[in-house]
């Protein structure tokens, strides 16, 4: 499965980056009629930022209110719900809960729910202590108030984002990976040197997350952001934890940070994250013992009984921030080239609100295809019906995650296989779970054999 | 549709050494239909995926490598007519000894008389542990390890660091040599090596540099470990070129099965709370092997594993009405103590020992109170991961009247 033969052809648009974010636009833009081609630099989709993040599809009820990501996020949030049924996304109602945990906090609640307000999400309501305590009983008492929004929902984050571009390729577009955008000249149409060959396009869109000022600075010879990773690091708890908490439970924000969350995964875990650490560095996403460590106690001070719960594993996601506050998009119409940067923490819950609004903005007039492909993945989610409980399913192998042969197969023989081990473990979660391997890596290097880019392991022989 | 749904007079989960032993001796015990519900492809557990020496000397008197060991331990239960499970999940415990069961032709109910969870234990993993850093290929357990060496001839890493000091951290340096793998240090966050020091030697002559007493381990690399950083033991940033690590030890009880179940969980082992005669808080349920406490040789899971099955029997003839007492630990010394209670009717069938485990090295007296009343005491010299028992007709001769306090005295 090699990364890529030169792609050829010339098509409407070229997104660089398949990020949630450049897979939601490549879907929307194909749907919409379009021939599009994504470059992904790295040997695999979600490889930046979008692969780690808290799994959380927001409501935008704290987002700015009149700002680009809290429209995105409303448009997303609405347009993700309605399609999440026909591409077989899980999605589980979880609600969530901002608690105040001191007197300070406390005074902030009403501002925060005025706002939730202004955002339109209107069924969001105060909680007395004792409603808190009655939903969730494992909570420490030392809570003091809070206020509902029942609308937040759980979701498998790399399987919506595979979704989008597994429907994109499905209807015509093309995926190049390990494909690096070098340079780009701009006459009536882009002309991209990539590491893969040349491309052509009429349209340029940005989506490289991480890396979206520096590719602005390639291609247009300027930038209006710097890009200052914000990094995220998690703590993930077994399955038996979930039974401690149902509601996602949110603090009450500071300037800086939206704080440290403790939620369901629709995977059966409990997460409890993320830090927020401002760093230069764009690809350490390391986690570190200190920080873990302090995870753990914040968690176990809103849940007391996680202290007797396992670990599963620890990640560390990287945000794009930038210096500025909102989303930076922007159409540079005259050189037929759009900037979708500094996509925050948000853009999970706002990339298909994105994908629209950036559709707006190109203005393509083509004709949306009228009966487009939906291809489905497997749902992985915990709350949900799995493989494993259907007949002829090969056998578990990941027996954490209950992940069968059929899944791992599948994905591995799929329109858009996974170049690496962590490709495969996005896709089907093996290896994800409590173990980490203990029991499955060995098995699992087998099946993947040299079908991975970077293999597990090499045969004795 | 109506799920599937069959029957036996005892399930044994997991077919490693404690349940196919467990199994065997039910069978020749005339104990009814015995089925072992195993997950991986073939029964046998752990030994299967160690190919050396020394298994098997007091069960078969004979000097065997695991994966004979495991083959004869399932062909001894087959023989014995123990019906083995293959590629076969349990995914939920039920009230009153009923399993929901999972393998290639979907999901069924299994309802048993008796169940015996023999799930075995695993190395703790590098999160668990709270290892920094980045997160390339080349981070594995020695169980991991193993299975790819052994079970599928694959060669993980060349030069690898061994993160842990116990008997299977050794036992992972023997693996390395089976494939010529070389390692460049062995690496402990406490103060001394985990395993006995009679190890040592081991480690210069195979020319493996060893650090103790490391804090803040991170491991690099981009796609593939390149090196291991830690500060060492005199404050020192030290970094070491690597392409794996191995992480081993600090055995823990699989027990997600049990964490989601209805049954009592003991805080100190992780494992089912029991008592001598491996019964947990549902009568319906017992439990043998190292999921009880983290970690004994296979020998010794083989030998309690029959111990158990011998009560299991009786109680199949004949439901015990179960008087018991529990044991309490009165010392924040000792981290565990297993079996947690002590059947006082019954006879003496069940384990022969009671566990303890430490958290810190000891040089004291133990004892055991019921009342105030001395029951038992012995002088202990003993440092954490090794074997700490007391045996349980010493208890139960003293003719406890109340819960069993165990203290240390120095």
């Amino acid at each position: 499965m090699p990364a890529s033969t030169a792609p050829q052809s010339s098509y409407d648009v070229a997104i660089i980056g398949a990020g949630v974010v450049g897979c939601a636009i490549a879907r929307r833009l194909t749907l919409d009629g379009a021939r599009v081609v994504v470059l992904e630099k790295a040997l695999d989709v979600l490889d930046g930022a979008s692969k780690g993040n808290s799994a959380i599809l927001h409501t935008g009820f704290d987002a700015p209110p009149g700002s680009l990501e809290q429209a995105c996020i409303a448009a997303g949030y609405g347009e993700y719900l309605q399609i999440a049924k026909a591409l077989g996304l899980p999605v589980l109602r979880t609600g969530a809960m901002v608690l105040a945990w001191t007197p300070e906090q406390e005074e902030q609640l009403p501002a925060l729910i005025e706002k939730a307000h202004l955002n339109g999400v209107e069924d969001v309501a105060p909680l007395t202590r004792a409603q808190i305590l009655e939903r969730e009983p494992h909570l420490s008492p030392q809570v003091r108030a809070g206020f509902e929004i029942p609308g937040e929902y759980l979701i498998d984050p790399w399987a919506s984002a595979h979704a989008y571009i597994l429907q994109a390729l499905a209807n015509g577009a093309e995926l190049f990976r390990g494909t690096e955008v070098l340079a780009g000249v701009y006459e009536d149409g882009w002309r991209l040197k990539t590491t893969g060959g040349p491309v052509a396009a009429a349209h340029v869109v940005n989506c490289a997350g991480l890396y979206g000022d520096l590719v602005d600075d390639r291609l247009l010879g300027e930038k209006s952001f710097t890009i200052r990773p914000r990094k995220g690091q998690f703590l993930v708890f077994d399955k038996a934890a979930s039974d401690l908490v149902s509601t996602t439970i949110l603090p009450v924000p500071t300037k800086t940070t939206k704080g440290v969350v403790v939620c369901r995964t629709v995977f059966g875990n409990v997460l409890v994250g993320p830090t927020a650490e401002d760093q230069e560095s764009r690809t350490d996403a390391s986690t570190d013992r200190e920080a873990l460590e302090r995870l753990r106690r914040k968690g176990i001070e809103m849940l007391p009984e996680l202290s007797d719960c396992e670990v599963t594993t620890a990640y560390a996601g990287l945000r794009p921030a930038c210096e500025k506050q909102d989303y930076q998009i922007a159409h540079h119409s005259a050189r037929s080239y759009v900037t979708v940067g500094a996509i925050r923490s948000t853009g999970l819950s706002s990339a298909l609100g994105i994908a629209r609004h950036v559709a707006g903005l190109l203005q393509l007039s083509r004709d949306a295809l009228a009966d487009p492909a939906i291809p489905l993945v497997d749902r992985l989610s915990d709350y949900h019906p799995r493989d494993w409980q259907e007949k002829d399913n090969g056998g578990i192998v990941c027996h954490c995650e209950l992940v069968t042969r059929r899944e791992i197969e599948r994905v591995l023989s799929g329109p858009m296989p996974p170049a690496t081990l962590q490709g495969l473990k996005r896709r089907t979660r093996a290896m994800m779970g409590r173990c980490q391997g203990f029991y499955c890596t060995a098995e699992i290097a087998e099946i993947t054999g040299d079908r991975l880019q970077v293999p597990i392991g090499h045969d004795d022989a | 549709m109506m799920m599937r749904e069959a029957s036996c007079t005892v399930a044994v989960v997991g077919g490693g050494t404690a349940g196919l032993a467990l199994a065997r001796e039910l069978k020749r015990l005339d104990a009814g239909s015995v089925v072992v519900l195993e997950r991986e492809a073939q029964a046998g557990g752990t030994p299967r995926h160690c190919g050396h020496y020394p298994f098997g000397i007091l069960e078969y008197n004979r000097l065997m490598k695991g994966p004979d060991y495991a083959r004869r331990n399932w062909e001894e239960a087959e023989t014995a007519g123990v019906e083995i499970r293959t590629g076969t999940s349990v995914t939920k415990l039920l009230p009153g000894g009923s399993l929901e069961v999972v393998d290639n032709e979907g999901v069924y109910r299994l309802n048993a008389e008796r169940v015996v969870l023999c799930t075995g234990v695993r190395e703790s993993s590098r999160p668990q542990r709270f290892v920094g850093g980045d997160r390339p290929l080349g981070v594995i357990t020695t169980g991991a390890l193993q299975s790819s060496v052994y079970l599928k001839g694959i060669r993980p890493f060349e030069r690898p660091v061994i993160f842990g000091s116990e008997l299977v951290s050794f036992s992972s340096l023997q693996t390395c040599a089976h494939l010529g793998i070389k390692p460049v240090a062995m690496v402990e966050e406490e103060e001394r090596i985990r395993a006995r020091g009679v190890f040592t030697p081991y480690l210069w002559l195979k020319h493996v540099p060893l650090h103790v007493g490391v804090s803040n381990p991170r491991i690099l690399g981009r796609e593939r470990v390149e090196a291991l950083e830690f500060t060492d033991h005199k404050g020192r940033a030290r970094r070491i070129e690597t392409d794996g690590i191995i992480i081993s030890g600090r055995f823990r009880p699989e027990a997600a099965l049990l964490h989601r179940s209805h049954l009592e969980v003991d805080g100190g082992t992780g494992g089912p709370a029991v008592d001598q005669y491996g019964r947990c808080s549902d009568p319906a349920y017992f439990s043998a092997g190292n999921l009880l406490r983290p970690a004994e040789t296979s020998s010794w899971c083989h030998a309690e594993a029959r111990e158990i099955a011998i009560g299991i029997a009786a109680d199949l003839r004949q439901p015990s009405k179960s008087e018991s007492v529990e044991l309490h630990i009165k010392d924040n010394r000792i981290s565990f103590v297993m079996p947690q209670s002590l059947c006082l009717t019954g006879g003496r069938a069940g384990m022969s020992n009671v566990y303890l485990g430490l958290n810190m090295p000891v040089d004291a007296k133990l004892a055991a109170y019921s009342s105030g009343r001395l029951l038992w005491s012995q002088r202990l010299r003993s440092r954490p991961v090794r074997r700490i028992t007391i045996p349980v007709a010493k208890l139960l001769d003293a003719g406890p009247d109340g819960p069993v306090e165990l203290t240390l005295e120095d």
